[in-house]
């Protein structure tokens, strides 16, 4: 398994503490309705899990900001997605 | 706030840059906004840099913009599990006083840029989120309303320059949201190295570089591709594919991250290396077909933001930075002639792009992605048949090399039928001509 968390541990961030920018709509379609569930799986930081009851947990504290959960829940639109507060969230070094 | 300006450009990447550096250089009033601590820490790029685009903004850039290397070297690779087959093009008139490409690095390279913004009279201000458009009875665009308190900005012409998530633009009803099928997630690494070994281990000296371009087994199938840089000190590694692919194979990025690193073709060039950083971004890569309207009354798309990407050749900043100077040129010349930024006269911003090789090029490939989505055994089958091609015809065990022709014929058309390979061969051609 690969530790996704090292990865994230290498970048800056500023977070906005207890404002996440990005939010499940409604939690009772991931449980319910979503089959795919794929923002588990294609979000490059790993920001979304699989609950052991069968619904999909959110912490955006390593969100890289590329709106891929956002477009990958086509059938739903269940992500509300928005940009950081200005100045928060991740800080590219390199880039 | 009262003051009124002559254009807002919402965003700092290259997009962005170009169209208010121009507007600024011609006198204008105008206002960027920027939502990252500084422009480019929200950026993310392989990144090759084509000078002919920047060249003709900023003619004396390689004087103080931070580049890496030059590039002297291009490779294609296509990987099987454990081989790959590839091409080099090498050539020292690429060694000429102006060369034509250069790696570089996003953070550092958008804040120069945006240090020339500043010097030619525009006000730049960070760490501000533009949230919505303003708009009159018409439906006009007027303005910008950021996160900052009191933040209305108004303003004759609003240029979006805000990149593939342009949630302005579609908030305003201006597009669709993206389609899964329409755009690539790339996630990629920057692996530093002393600067000794980056030069021996790719064979090169001074500010040369190498680039390698790579397709095959490691996209799983899914329509993608992987890429390597050589930057002064570092290494950048990337790959990237197609978010309806990944949706369906129900794949993890960073896993195929993973596997690249470990590819027996890769793992010794990063050997030793320390991982410092690991980012993630989109890219618009529905071409041609899936250009938005640029334009309307009191606004104006840019670069990613209007999905101005020629995937074919991995070019998208530089179709952001002509995007953004046509952009400007247009408001300075309707600005000079005293007319007003309405959808009619902002359309000869669309009638510059159409004569610039930006939608010339995008024309041309208006057919590859469908046909790369609708036939996935360019990056699946082809790979593994070209590596074995060559594995079978490198090996010396006694077989004699007309047999071994027949094996590798014998191969592909088991695989494909010679039907198929004619028609992926001419559905190549067709969709490239
Ligand atoms: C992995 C990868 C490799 C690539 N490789 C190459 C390459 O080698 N060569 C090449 O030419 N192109 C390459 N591209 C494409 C290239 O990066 C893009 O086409 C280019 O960056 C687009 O520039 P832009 O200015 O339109 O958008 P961006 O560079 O994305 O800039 C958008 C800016 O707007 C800001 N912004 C967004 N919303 C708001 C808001 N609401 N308020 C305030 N600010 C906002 C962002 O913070 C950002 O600074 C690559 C892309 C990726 C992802
Ligand atoms: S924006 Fe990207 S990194 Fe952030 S949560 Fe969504 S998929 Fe993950």
């Amino acid at each position: 398994m690969i530790k996704i968390e090292e990865k994230l541990f290498q970048n800056r961030y500023k977070v906005d503490e207890g404002r996440p920018h990005i939010q499940i709509a409604n939690p009772s379609v991931c449980s319910s309705t979503c089959e795919v569930q794929a923002c588990t799986f294609a979000c490059p930081a790993a920001c979304y899990s699989a609950t052991e009851t069968g619904g999909v947990e959110l912490n955006t504290d390593g969100c890289l900001e590329c709106g891929t959960c956002r477009i990958i829940c086509s059938e739903h639109h269940n992500v509300d997605w928005a940009y950081p507060r200005g100045g928060h969230g991740i800080l590219f070094k390199f880039g | 706030m009262a003051e009124k300006f002559d254009a807002i450009v919402v965003g700092a990447g290259p997009a962005g840059n170009a169209a208010a550096y121009t507007l600024a250089k011609a006198g204008l009033n105008v206002l960027q906004l920027e939502r990252g601590e500084t422009p480019g820490t929200k950026n993310v790029q392989g990144a090759i840099l084509y000078a002919d685009a920047l060249e003709r903004i900023i003619p004396d850039f390689r004087e103080d913009a931070p580049l890496e290397r030059h590039i002297i070297e291009q490779r294609m690779w296509v990987l099987d599990d454990k081989s790959f087959i590839g091409s080099n093009y090498r050539s020292d008139e690429f060694n000429s006083e102006k060369p034509n490409r250069y790696t570089i690095l996003r953070a550092p390279f958008d804040k120069w840029f945006s240090s020339k913004v500043k010097e030619a009279g525009g006000l730049v201000i960070c760490e501000t989120t533009v949230t919505e458009l303003l708009r009159d009875e018409s439906g006009k665009v007027i303005g910008v309303r950021t996160d900052r308190e009191g933040g209305d900005i108004y303003a004759n012409v609003v240029i979006l320059a805000d990149g593939v998530n342009s949630l302005l633009a579609t908030r305003a009803g201006f597009h669709d949201e993206i389609a899964p099928k329409n755009v690539a997630l790339a996630v990629k690494e920057i692996h530093f190295l002393p600067q000794e070994v980056v030069e021996s281990r790719f064979n090169v000296k001074g500010d040369e570089g190498v680039v390698i371009e790579i397709f095959g087994s490691v996209t799983h199938g899914m329509v993608g591709t992987a890429f390597l840089y050589t930057n002064r000190e570092s290494i950048t590694l990337g790959i990237g594919c197609m978010v309806s692919d990944f949706k369906k194979a129900g794949i993890a990025p960073y896993t195929l991250l993973e596997e690249l690193k470990a590819h027996p073709a890769i793992a010794p060039l990063i050997e030793g290396g320390e991982m410092k950083e690991y980012a993630a971004h989109l890219i618009p890569e529905g071409g041609y077909k899936a250009i938005p309207q640029m334009y309307g009354d009191g606004w104006m798309l840019v670069g990613d933001s209007a999905g101005l990407v020629n995937a074919a050749h991995r070019e998208g900043s530089n179709l952001a930075m002509t995007s953004g100077r046509l952009a400007a040129e247009t408001v300075i010349a309707l600005h000079n002639e005293g007319m007003p930024c309405t959808a009619a006269h902002l359309a000869r911003y669309k009638t510059a792009m159409d004569e610039s090789f930006v939608m010339k090029d995008l024309h041309k490939y208006r057919q590859l992605p469908d046909t790369l989505h609708n036939n996935p055994q360019f990056f699946s089958v082809y790979p593994q048949l070209l590596n074995r091609a060559a594995h079978t015809m490198l090996t010396v065990d006694g077989e004699d090399k007309h047999s071994k022709e027949r094996a590798i014929r014998k191969s592909f058309v088991q695989r494909r039928s010679l039907w198929g390979l004619m028609g992926d061969a001419f559905r190549m051609w067709r969709a490239t001509r």
